[in-house]
């Protein structure tokens, strides 16, 4: 696996703007979604984010991929930085980047068949002259046959629609429309929390099939970490829009450093009664507060186990304990 | 067919060759096809399964909340404390729906009504089934609300559903439906909407409130890891029917049905480290409408014979409270003439 770098995220920020008024609007907060974070992800690996709900993991990636025009910091694609790109050098650079979303009910448009929507990313790059000009109405077709075949679907239901087909299947044509133009990099937001555990495992399999036949790069969200650590490369662990730790993903298992890790690790839980018994589970009390307020100390310090004085008034800086792991936390200073 | 068990003391909850049919225009569906199953007291039984196995009806059906037309429980018996709940008119049930047998649901935001304070639900609750007076109810509201761990119990019963967070309703969902000191309460995937670490906290009130008020309870999940930290006993459903029953350790030990075997391989492990592939069960979930013949998972079993698509599978007793239905464990696999 070479080490060359993708995709490098340099402290990006994503508010959304609270507003009050009716006619003259005026702003009088931000829901700090993303707020300030920086990784990178090099080529042929799967970078894993994992958090709970509202920790911004969905708001990172579509930031990323430029769905949301990011409030401040860069990311970084092949030497171009998305954020401040033209539209014209963006649509160049989105047919590399592509997104797999979690609702396979939702993200597919009911009205179109299922040859349309495999289809489409192609069709969009065709008619504006970026493809290849070979690629006619009938290489999209036989295109879109191949992939069907490829994701396991049986080319027969090129012409149904998403309604006819179950929720696994219907991953699998998100997944054929993501392959469609050959991306270098997929963003897979929760593509598989919504699937039954049978077809779950289907999937997975589908996608680290595809990532070495392809030599794809994932950025792969799930708040499941089991999952996570079986698929992912290396884990970032997202809390409250921030970054609290990165780690190579079987290190994260055997050695968490951040107490946030260690309690979400503790949480999860272990298909196995004999080893569910002799767990320690750190429960940690109350919500996952607000995203809403500015904070100037630790963002886990609210339910952490492990305060200190230090932690309310300082925001902890990324550390790098060896050079696949770090950490946000004062513990390791 | 499945010999019937001597009532023990303890049987609490006897289900018996249960059957909910739905009338649909593209048929019958049989959501819950022949099941049965016994809850002893204090006891939690997991009921796992993937969507569409008919787990939440076969639950639906013991509450008797089916609804009539297109549903309806066409057979079998509901034996609680020795008597037939199925054969109670809807009058007589409702003094055991929310009183004997309680519920709470997968989702806390809808099944909280939005418009009404927690105060007027949970009074409306314990004054439906039990007579006091309205102080009285409320006390016995913010007692609960103190039990399932809410801070500052006496102002929150009278917010509203949406000022709290979503494992907070869940929390006021368990108060309410154990303020009646109900014997069983069927928990219907209580913690798929909620994350990870607030899945932690309810599972293990539920686990604490199950001990200190000697409730028996019916977990529903499609988690295998939820099940093995939590229950003593568990059903696995495929199709509308139970394929495996055991106990929580043998079933994680030695699972006997190739589903249950493949549901479990399938799941990747947080405490060990897997190398390439995952196992997985190939297919598609059926359709209920239109089954496979006789063993309804044979399409999709990577251990089927040929009996499997000719013959219905016989129950089998392992020992230890352990029954499979599979022609696997049959030592006479030849089809009897029956």
């Amino acid at each position: 696996m070479s080490k060359r770098v993708l995709l490098e995220v340099i402290d990006l920020k994503q508010h959304f703007p609270i507003e009050t008024g009716f006619i003259i609007k005026r702003q009088v907060g931000a829901v700090r979604a993303v707020d300030g974070i920086s990784f990178s992800v090099n080529e042929g690996e799967t970078l894993g984010i994992v958090g709970e709900s509202g920790c911004g993991k969905s708001t990172a990636v579509r930031s990323i991929s430029q769905l949301y025009k990011p409030t401040s910091g860069s990311v970084i694609f092949d030497g171009i930085d998305l954020v401040n790109a033209s539209k014209r050098q963006l649509l160049d650079v989105r047919k590399n980047i592509q997104m797999i979303f979690q609702d396979p009910y939702a993200s597919l448009n009911p009205r179109m068949t299922v040859r349309t929507i495999i289809g489409e990313p192609l069709d969009i790059y065709r008619k504006r002259g970026m493809l290849d000009p070979s690629v006619d109405k009938h290489v999209i077709e036989k295109r879109v046959e191949d992939l069907m075949e490829r994701v396991g679907l049986n080319k027969v239901f090129k012409n149904r629609y998403p309604h006819e087909f179950s929720g696994g299947q219907r991953q699998r044509i998100g997944i054929a429309r993501a392959l469609a133009l050959n991306p270098k990099i997929i963003l897979a937001d929760e593509p598989v929390s919504a699937l039954d555990v049978s077809i779950q495992s289907q999937i997975l399999n589908l996608l680290t099939d595809l990532q070495k036949e392809f030599g794809l790069t994932y950025i792969f969200i799930a708040h499941d970490l089991a999952v996570i650590e079986y698929i992912s490369t290396r884990v970032a662990v997202m809390y409250l829009g921030k970054i609290m730790e990165i780690s190579r993903a079987q290190d994260l298992y055997k050695n968490p450093l951040h107490p946030y890790t260690k309690a979400l690790l503790s949480a999860a839980p272990i298909p196995d009664p004999v080893v569910e018994r002799k767990r320690k589970r750190i429960i940690l009390t109350g919500d996952v507060p607000s995203p809403n307020i500015e904070r100037f100390g630790c963002y886990f310090y609210d339910r952490c186990p492990v305060r200190m004085e230090k932690c309310k008034t300082n925001i902890p800086p990324m550390k790098k304990m060896d050079p696949n792991h770090e950490v946000a936390c004062w513990l390791y200073q | 067919m499945t010999a019937t068990k001597s009532h023990g003391d303890n049987t609490l909850l006897e289900v018996k060759n249960l059957k909910t049919y739905f009338k649909t225009d593209a048929g019958i569906v049989k959501a819950v096809d022949d099941v049965s199953f016994i809850l002893e007291k204090g006891e939690t039984l997991g009921i796992v399964g993937e969507s569409g196995c008919g787990k939440s009806v076969m639950n639906l059906s013991i509450m008797r909340l089916i609804q009539s037309p297109p549903g309806k429980i066409v057979g079998g018996e509901l034996f609680y404390q020795g008597k037939d709940l199925l054969k109670l008119s809807e009058n007589e049930f409702r003094s055991y729906r929310g009183n004997e047998i309680s519920m709470i649901f997968q989702d806390p935001m809808t099944s909280l009504n939005p418009f009404l304070k927690i105060s007027t639900q949970m009074v409306e609750t314990i004054r439906l089934h039990q007579k006091v007076s309205y102080k009285e109810a409320l006390e016995k509201s913010v007692a609960m609300l103190k039990l399932v761990g809410i801070p500052a119990a006496e102002e929150r019963v009278h917010n509203y559903p949406h000022q709290f967070s979503g494992g907070m309703r869940q929390r006021v969902m368990i108060g309410m439906a154990l303020s009646c000191e109900a014997k069983i309460l069927i928990a219907d995937e209580p913690t798929t909407a909620l994350d990870v670490t607030i899945q932690a906290q309810i599972l293990e009130l539920i686990k604490e409130l199950a001990q200190k008020m000697d409730t028996s309870v019916i977990l529903i999940t499609h988690d295998l890891g939820v099940v093995a930290g939590l229950c003593d006993k568990v059903c696995v459903m495929y199709a509308g029917k139970i394929v495996e029953k055991a106990k929580t350790d043998e079933l994680y030990a030695k699972p006997a049905h190739p589903y249950t075997f493949g549901l479990i391989q399938s799941v990747p492990r947080l405490d060990k480290a897997q190398d390439g592939k995952l196992f997985s069960i190939e297919g598609q979930p059926p359709n209920v409408i239109d089954l496979p013949p006789c063993c309804p998972f044979h399409p999709r079993c990577h251990e089927a014979m040929p009996i499997c698509k000719t013959h219905n599978p016989p129950t089998i007793d392992l020992g230890d409270e352990h029954e499979v239905t599979c022609w696997l464990y049959a030592e006479n696999k030849e089809p009897s003439d029956e």
